[in-house]
């Protein structure tokens, strides 16, 4: 056992509330390291000095300052015990409040309802089948990301008429 | 036969204030003495510990005998102590610095061994200077040292009342003591004759 493994143990070995194999291995210890035994040594005059503080005696008067304090209490009568406590108070509020924020939320199930594309959208995405549909097309995209703002082919000449005009305005 | 003092809380808790005068009569004086230990102010003390058993008296209903009597009444009075040590603590950053110092924080001089002063006067000045030790430690030792040394109580009960391990608290004694060790070496050179013989918590 080290110096700093016996710490722990050597105040339950001092007062008497180690067990057994704790008690053996702090007196091999001590046997062994003289600092140990010195510290030991001083931590039982330690108790002996820290016993020199004198007892204060209560005041006659305490038990019945006890009383009056009692007698001082509010009683908590029939109409008291409606008033809920403050922290259940607390606790119905909050869950009320998660309550309401949480019926205000839009419900998942609704959201692809919410989003499902108009009658003029499905008529769209049916002129554009004949481009969807074209794999060459959809597999060389990459290529026509890369050209300039203003596209030179008339292969998507629609987009441009939602963008804002640069040149000319 | 003595009753023990969960059948005594479980009494007060039927209505018998006398069981509760009871222990209002086992504990005062540990408990004004733990007190003052902590709050190092006679009055506060008796403030706190009053206040103690107000507290009990109050929860009466709601007791139930899940753990020892001791550990819930000096739990309640650590957290007043603690509570009442930290607000004394803020008061005082608001005093003025050109405030005269309090007669109890004057310096202690420790009288060295060739001096002939009263002894009624070293004595008391040996334990102002203790005092002081114990005050100066940080709470959570302080509170494990005086429930350890002077109110003699177990590990288990101790840690409960600190809300930490067992280990954590043989940790906390020993830095504690060792802290106290340093600190009043002076007196541990000098022993007061009528006390040898005594030396340990229990």
């Amino acid at each position: 056992m080290k110096c700093e493994d016996v710490s722990n143990e050597l105040i339950a070995y001092l007062d008497r509330r180690a067990n057994s194999a704790e008690r053996q291995e702090v007196e091999e210890h001590l046997a062994a390291c003289a600092a140990c035994r010195t510290r030991a040594e001083e931590f039982r005059k330690l108790w002996t000095v820290l016993d020199e503080v004198p007892v204060l005696e209560p005041s006659a008067a305490f038990d019945a300052k006890v009383r009056e304090r009692i007698a001082g209490e509010p009683e908590r009568g029939w109409f008291a015990r409606l008033v809920p406590q403050p922290r259940f108070a607390f606790s119905v509020a909050l869950l009320a409040v998660l309550t309401v924020w949480l019926a205000g939320r839009p419900s998942e199930r609704t959201a692809p309802f919410a989003t499902a594309p108009t009658d003029e959208e499905q008529f769209q995405m049916i002129d554009h089948l004949g481009v969807l549909e074209n794999f060459d097309m959809l597999t060389k995209s990459d290529v026509l990301s890369e050209l300039p703002a203003r596209p030179q082919t008339e292969q998507a000449p629609a987009e441009d008429e939602t963008q804002p005009q640069g040149d000319g305005g | 036969m003595t009753r023990s003092d969960v059948q005594l809380m479980l009494d007060v808790k039927a209505g018998d204030d006398v069981s509760f005068g009871l222990l209002l009569q086992r504990y005062r004086l540990p408990l004004v003495n733990f007190l003052y230990r902590m709050v190092r102010d006679a009055a506060t003390a008796e403030d706190l510990a009053q206040e103690t058993f107000l507290r009990v008296y109050r929860a009466r209903k709601q007791y139930s005998p899940s753990a020892k009597f001791t550990t819930w009444l000096f739990r309640i009075a650590t957290n007043l102590a603690l509570n009442s040590v930290r607000d004394n603590r803020h008061r005082q950053l608001d005093v003025s610095l050109d405030a005269p110092a309090e007669e109890d924080e004057a310096p202690v001089q420790i009288p060295a061994k060739e001096m002939r002063i009263d002894e009624h006067m070293i004595e008391r000045d040996r334990a102002q200077f203790i005092r002081r030790a114990i005050a100066a430690l940080p709470e959570k030792q302080r509170v494990a040292v005086l429930l350890h040394k002077y109110e003699e109580m177990d590990y288990v009960e101790i840690a409960k009342i600190l809300d930490c391990s067992e280990s954590a608290l043989k940790s906390l004694l020993f830095r504690a003591y060792e802290t106290l060790r340093v600190q009043l070496a002076p007196l541990l050179a000098q022993p007061v004759a009528h006390r040898a013989g005594e030396g340990r918590p229990s």
